[in-house]
């Protein structure tokens, strides 16, 4: 099946999508106010997505930046926006971010690494923050900023290893803990982490395989797991998971594409999780970054592990 | 964030808004303020309640309540009563705090922290889990919950069984419940708890599942189900041994490095410059501990007591299905030809396992005849053409053991109640057969009839159906065709080994090369290698002109010195990382691919390399290269792994003079470049 074509299947407003995110930015609408403590996560989805579509430079980096080190905490973490209590979400966001600015340079690298190795479990999982929630979600999120701060080595990786394949349930999905249904938000953390330590041997992808391709409904968009409506940012979290474990080819990607496509607000820029609904940030980010998954033109290529461009990760990976 | 309709705000919405982010903006700065000052004040307190029940997602609340709530016990003189009215206060929070999101991670934690100061009630916490599974039976926090409580409080797994049945009876579409059924079902099934016996409950659960799948087709809730009791009832636990090369009974012909002129025709010949060959086991589950200890080489060639067994995987996995030793056969001065017999044993010793915990514990034995000769002139580099130079295959030579059924494998491990099941499941199956998931699981159903058929006769009846099975499903199902046209290919490579007959009819001799065995597979419309079990003799193999785009399942293959790709659709060199583990190999084609055309690698993280933390020794080429190492990447981890002495990357975007140079300096023992010698 060839890769999207954007003749037959309408236009990705590129130029809409850019403004909105850097209208979104300064309002201080309800919806800002109260998203006010996950900016950190907000800048990441923005930030990513100008870079994808090669507009990064249209934002001021030193605002960024500075704004960024003000969220950091004594114990070396980063919170979601200046004051709130830091947590391994929003530190991952942090690095994520600097790594676009090629500005991880300006962190005391050892701090930063110190706090996420620092929750990890006895078992190999690890903990949000020092009030000990647990999911793969935070495995994969420490497995990520450590690899990207190349400080891998502070972790006990196998035991990280262990863990997450004990969260691995019969139907060959991942859960947020032993036992708990697979969902495509946590196949993504697995899968990833997996990847990034070189142990998707751990995976069957035939059976994930499966289970994955079956995530296309008949619209063309993908669910999270059955018999769920589906949604753009499963566009991301099922695309990047089969890409991981080559069985992309078994969904049909120029169905998806369109169905990301009618997402969008043609007039004020944005995505949103289905066709005619409220944009947001969140869905922008994941539905671009799918079309770049999707070869969709115009769009820089993005790491399906690491959700940062691959000239980034490329970067960091092969300098020594 | 989701299902919120797209409108264009009206003024008076926008103004009504407007008020409310200032006001929220108001709480939020107030209760920083008493969280960086660390005021527990009851006001202070009331506050963070107030500000949760607007926005129970605003996780330093949460965080501040903990904190607040452990300077309050710390006040008290643990009077019970006390301790007791502020937890409630809590768990009332986290409930108001749940109504208005039931799917808020902090609220869902906040509740097991204040559940983990000792104060629980289970009944109560039963009663909340009953009220949001009513409101919504897919909120797998609240699934998560219940599993947390029930732990807590050590209810039997057969009890939450018996929850599962209440949940799927009120509404079988609830993939959820089908869930936590397979783990509850999993555990009493391994642990042998009382009744629990697969024979008797599998069956069982297909009744049970029959009537989600059938009610409608359509609904996926019972799908995954279905295939886990599939595989409950192929596979067997304790691992096998499904092939092996040499096989039971072969002969086969070992030299040195030069080229042996005139050899026979109908036995393999192996040679090699380092005086030994491949010793392959291949099992049907991945294990770990083949080693010299547990399996054992009975023989007169010398020095093959202590054999390193190595597993066909990638570096920090410690098991596989396939394990290679090298069995040496030096030859330290000029000889006769010498025969050798050489028997492997395994299973008389513990400790091959497999990765799930099940001992090898059936001895095995087979034995293979070793014909040693001594090398007869000086070996020509010649290239290998793959048009001329092939001759037909005798088909009853005794070389293709490998297809026989191995003993091992029908060692009638209860087999009965299983093959009873499938032929069961297959009559049922065929009622369904005009709905997708009737065929899918039919076509899945007679695969696995004939991979436990062990009468020779029947055994190969199947394949015509399975491969129409397919093929209607690609029709039926455009969006998932390729998923159908793997299932294809493998069930395809499954009929043509399923028999030396078939198999016979791709079978070759190169004579330009020690009539080495190829097996041609080109125009095969292959999307997927299969079978490779039951190719492991294979030295040269076709498979140009297909619709390739992976050598997944290659690795195996330690005999293969001569591959053919060309006319595939393989997009990067990560795609043939497969082929590092195959040390024999020299000659490559991978001409007319798409390699280069892509900016999608579905195999970057297939392929060991810096990106999955592999570690990395440099040499020169990156030493002078750096651009080009990164550019090239994965050519240049594929490549340096690999002996090669012919590569043809011709008619791939990627090819042209700045990599076909660099391509040169990666592999500096190359001696043909798309068909010509460098520096021509």
């Amino acid at each position: 099946m060839s890769s999207a074509s954007s003749s037959q299947m309408g236009q990705l407003v590129a130029d809409k999508h850019v403004r909105y995110i850097l209208m979104a930015e300064k309002k201080e609408s309800l919806e800002s106010v109260v998203m006010d403590h996950l900016r950190m996560n907000g800048a990441y989805w923005g930030l990513t997505t100008l870079d994808l579509l090669d507009k990064l430079g249209t934002v001021s980096e030193d605002e960024v930046v500075s704004w960024i080190m003000t969220c950091q905490h004594e114990s070396g973490g980063f919170a979601g926006n200046t004051g709130h209590d830091p947590h391994i979400l929003y530190t991952l966001s942090a690095v994520q971010i600097l790594a676009l600015f090629d500005k991880i340079n300006i962190l005391d690298v050892g701090k930063v690494s110190s706090y996420v190795a620092g929750l990890q479990n006895e078992d190999g999982s690890f903990s949000g923050d020092m009030w000990g929630e647990i999911d793969t979600r935070f495995s994969y999120i420490a497995i990520c900023c450590l690899s990207i701060l190349k400080c891998l080595d502070k972790i006990n990786v196998e035991k990280a290893v262990e863990y997450i394949v004990s969260c691995k349930n019969l139907d060959g999905g991942f859960g947020c803990t032993p036992g708990a249904e697979s969902h495509a938000g946590q196949i993504f953390c697995c899968v990833g982490a997996l990847a990034i330590t070189g142990s998707l041997h751990h995976v069957d992808k035939d059976l994930l395989g499966w289970w994955l391709c079956e995530r296309q409904t008949k619209t063309g968009g993908l669910n999270g797991r059955p018999e769920k409506l589906p949604d753009v940012c499963y566009s991301w979290w099922v695309l990047s998971s089969l890409i991981m474990i080559d069985r992309v080819h078994w969904i049909d990607k120029a169905k998806l594409a369109k169905f990301i496509l009618d997402c969008q607000d043609l007039d004020n820029g944005g995505i949103s999780d289905r066709p005619e609904d409220a944009v947001d940030i969140f869905h922008t980010y994941f539905g671009v970054a799918g079309l770049s998954l999707l070869e969709y033109p115009g769009v820089k290529a993005i790491d399906p592990a690491y959700a940062l461009p691959v000239d980034v990760i490329n970067r960091i990976a092969f300098t020594k | 964030m989701h299902g919120r309709p797209r409108k264009a705000s009206k003024p008076e919405d926008e103004a009504a808004s407007a008020a409310k982010a200032v006001k929220l903006r108001s709480l939020q700065s107030q209760f920083m303020t008493y969280h960086h000052e660390k005021i527990y004040t009851k006001e202070a307190i009331e506050l963070s309640t107030k500000l949760l029940e607007i926005n129970p997602e605003a996780y330093t609340a949460w965080n501040y309540r903990k904190l607040a709530v452990e300077d309050s016990l710390s006040r008290i003189e643990s009077d019970p009563n006390s301790v007791k009215s502020i937890l409630d206060e809590e768990l009332r929070v986290v409930e108001n705090a749940l109504k208005q999101n039931f799917k808020s991670y902090g609220a869902w934690h906040h509740r097991k922290w204040v559940l983990s100061k000792g104060h629980s009630s289970t009944g109560n916490e039963l009663k909340l889990l009953d009220k949001f599974q009513k409101l919504d039976p897919r909120n797998f926090h609240a699934w998560n919950y219940r599993r947390f409580v029930v732990e807590l409080t050590n209810r039997s797994e057969q009890d939450e069984l018996q929850y599962t049945d209440d949940m799927i009876n009120n509404n079988f579409s609830n993939y959820s419940a089908w869930h936590n059924r397979s783990v509850l079902l999993s555990s009493l099934l391994a642990n042998r708890v009382d009744g629990f016996i697969p024979e008797k409950k599998i069956p069982d659960e297909y009744e049970i599942v029959h009537q989600a799948i059938f009610t409608d087709p359509d609904d996926q809730s019972g799908w995954f189900y279905h295939l886990w009791l599939l595989a409950q009832t192929v596979n067997v636990e304790s691992p096998l041994l499904t092939s092996s090369w040499p096989s039971h009974g072969s002969s086969v012909i070992l030299s040195g490095a030069g080229c042996l002129i005139g050899s026979p025709f109908n036995v393999i010949t192996f040679c090699s410059e380092t005086g030994s060959v491949p010793l392959i086991l291949y099992f049907d589950q991945a294990v770990g501990g083949v080693s010299s200890l547990t399996v054992t080489i009975d023989s007169e060639l010398k020095g093959n007591e202590n054999l390193v067994w190595e597993p066909i995987s990638n570096k920090s996995s410690q098991v596989s299905c396939v394990w290679v030793a090298r069995l040496k056969y030096l030859i330290s001065e000029p000889c006769e030809s010498k025969e050798y017999k050489v028997k492997v044993r395994l299973g008389n010793s513990p400790g091959i396992i497999s990765s799930r915990g099940f001992n090898f514990s059936t001895p095995y034995e087979f034995v293979f005849t070793a014909h040693v000769h001594d090398t007869a002139k000086d070996s020509q580099e010649r290239i290998v053409s793959w048009t001329d130079g092939f001759e037909l295959w005798n088909a009853q030579s005794k070389d293709l053991n490998s297809l026989a059924t191995s003993d091992q494998l029908n060692a009638g491990i209860d087999l009965k109640w299983r093959q009873a099941a499938i032929d069961s499941e297959i009559e049922c199956f065929r009622l369904l057969a005009d709905s997708k998931i009737g065929k899918l699981t039919l076509a899945r159903l007679l695969m696995a009839s004939e991979a436990m058929m062990s009468d020779a006769v029947v055994k190969g009846v199947h394949y015509e159906e399975i491969l129409q099975l397919y093929n209607d499903l690609m029709a039926l199902d455009s969006s998932h065709h390729h998923y159908y046209k793997d299932e294809h290919s493998v069930a395809f490579l499954h009929k043509v080994t399923s028999s030396s007959e078939s198999l016979s009819r791709y079978l070759f001799r190169y004579r330009g090369m020690n009539n080495l065995v190829c097996l041609r597979l080109n125009k095969l419309s292959l999307s997927r290698i299969a079978s490779v079990e039951k190719l492991l003799f294979v030295q040269m193999l076709d498979l140009s002109h297909n619709e390739l785009h992976s050598t997944e399942g290659l690795e195996a293959m330690q005999l293969l010195s001569c591959l053919n790709l060309s006319h595939n659709r393989i997009r990067n060199f990560s795609a043939l990382d497969s082929l590092r583990h195959v040390k024999q190999l020299k000659v490559l084609d991978v001409s007319h691919n798409h390699i280069g055309k892509h900016s999608v690698d579905t195999t970057r993280y297939l392929c060991s390399s810096p990106l999955s933390n592999s570690d990395w020794s440099q040499d020169d080429v990156r030493r002078q290269n750096p651009g080009l190492v990164t550019k090239y990447w994965d050519a240049y981890f594929v490549l340096r792994d690999l002996n090669l002495k012919q590569l043809d990357i011709a008619g791939n975007e990627i090819a042209g003079d700045e990599f076909n140079s660099f391509v040169l300096q990666v592999v500096p023992k190359l001696v043909w470049l798309n068909g010509q010698k460098p520096g021509n």
